[in-house]
């Protein structure tokens, strides 16, 4: 320790990469202040995407990487953005990013391209994502925003991803496409089967869900609405 | 300064040119790609009508690509079943680049009627089956579909349907292999020679097995079943005249064996 000590700071040490206050950032929106189960933003493609594990695996990733790169570049540009035109900077810079998503798609994953269709374009209007410029981006400095984009685009991934966890298991039978309910009654022989649950399949079940979740979490948390 | 028109005006138009330039640059770099991701899409439906589906999956998109090669070979016929060459620009017109949702818009004596025909490897004379495309709406958006029949033209080989946006567990189970499987050794004509079609019924879970022209049902999808019907009979009654000038061709070729 003694070495460390004898070192003269010139100027301020720099904070280190992952600190605390960064790391909140980042574990914040996963639980306390998530944004699909606290804030109740980004319902709709919540309900819309997650009737199957992969094309939700899919679309979590679009939206990392759009909240993630939006947060950085709007950073970045945070002190020439006229402040009286920022909303349609914001607009422009994110709608830019998903079609870049879209085409990428289109170009390596035709299959899901054509699975998410109309999902993917709506990222644009998620709300998490100009919630996040409006909130963080426009105040903060490029490495710090990248890391609450990140944040808040895992705890609206791993929210959208349970949900589907629950809505293909239960709907369809099966994880990831692998056919879980039939290898079942496969084991049990033919006087043995699991009836799949239609609700499930449609966005109802999705509300159910996410209404579940919602309530083990603010038991757990003890998160009242004010 | 930043509140400034002039500054708002300049910041916006280096941001739009920026951007634009950007997506631009990479639709021209991705379209190449894009297109060749359409095109083996396309021929893995037609050949999903003939090749069983774990099969297909298991093919590499080279491999996709040199089946289809080898194995299929296509042409285009009008409403009278007589072969079109070219279109009415003049330029050459090729059966994989024929747009059926585009066809269906005009009157059915107008459109262009492709015909994928699966052939013995090498040998483009000996038919293993003929794949029609087929087009029409379901509940919410367009459905299409590829029929393959054997070569009595009359039994259904193979079938697989397609669709925008119908509802997920409900219509968009005619993607579905189980529900594919079920218009499998089904019969479009009657024993007289008569267009018959295949149906679904209304309704899930009875057994068709005895019927040749009907098929087990979607419970809760009965307007996308209804959207799959009317396309299939259509479009099979379009066909018609080029089913029925190959089987004269068929009998003829007997008689001449003979």
């Amino acid at each position: 320790m003694s070495t460390e000590t004898t070192v003269t700071e010139v100027k301020k040490p720099a904070e280190a990469l992952l600190s605390k206050r960064r790391k909140k950032l980042i574990s914040d929106p996963l639980v306390d202040s998530n944004p699909v189960t606290i804030q109740v933003l980004g319902i709709c493609s919540a309900l819309a995407v997650t009737t199957q594990m992969q094309p939700t695996l899919i679309m979590a990733i679009s939206v990392i990487f759009v909240i993630v790169m939006s947060n950085f570049v709007i950073s970045l540009m945070r002190n020439t953005i006229p402040s009286r035109v920022r909303i349609i900077v914001q607009l422009a810079v994110v709608a830019t990013l998903v079609t870049l998503v879209s085409e990428l798609l289109r170009a390596f994953a035709y299959d899901m391209y054509k699975e998410l269709s109309v999902f993917v374009g709506l990222i644009i209007t998620n709300c998490i994502v100009m919630g996040r410029l409006e909130a963080f981006a426009l105040g903060n400095k490029p490495y710090d925003s990248i890391l609450d984009g990140f944040g808040s685009a895992l705890g609206y991934s791993w929210i959208i991803l349970a949900v589907a966890f629950f809505r293909e298991l239960l709907g369809s039978g099966s994880f990831f496409g692998i056919p879980i309910y039939d290898s079942i009654s496969g084991i049990f022989g033919d006087n043995f089967s699991l009836a799949t649950n239609g609700l499930m399949v449609s966005p109802v079940g999705a509300f159910i869900i996410l209404g579940l979740i919602i309530w083990v979490q603010r038991t757990k948390t003890g998160y009242v609405e004010h | 300064m930043q509140q400034s028109n002039t500054y708002i005006i300049t910041f916006s138009i280096i941001l739009t040119v920026v951007l634009g330039l950007l997506l631009s640059g990479t639709s021209q770099v991705l379209g190449p790609l894009q297109r060749k991701a359409e095109d083996l899409d396309n021929k893995k439906q037609i050949l999903g009508a003939v090749l069983e589906s774990d099969q297909l999956r298991a093919m590499k998109p080279e491999e996709v690509l040199s089946f289809y090669e080898t194995r299929i070979a296509s042409r285009v016929v009008d409403i009278e079943g007589k072969e079109v060459t070219q279109n009415p620009d003049g330029s050459p017109i090729v059966a994989e680049k024929v747009n059926v949702g585009k066809n269906y818009k005009m009157a059915p004596e107008r459109r262009m009627y492709p015909i994928f025909i699966y052939h013995a490897e090498g040998n483009p004379e000996s038919v293993e089956s003929y794949i029609l495309p087929v087009y029409g709406a379901g509940l919410w958006d367009e459905i299409w579909g590829y029929v393959a029949l054997q070569t009595d033209l009359t039994t259904i080989e193979g079938v697989t349907f397609s669709h925008k946006g119908e509802t997920p567990g409900l219509g968009a189970r005619i993607t579905s292999r189980d529900v594919q499987e079920r218009y499998q050794g089904k019969e479009i004509y009657d024993e007289s020679g008569n267009l018959q079609s295949v149906y679904m019924q209304k309704g899930e879970g009875k057994d068709y097995s005895g019927e040749s022209h009907k098929v087990d049902g979607l419970s809760g999808a009965t307007i996308t079943a209804n959207g799959v019907n009317n396309m299939m009979k259509n479009y099979l009654q379009y066909y018609s005249s080029f089913l029925n000038s190959q089987k004269s061709g068929q009998q003829t070729e007997a008689v001449a064996a003979n």
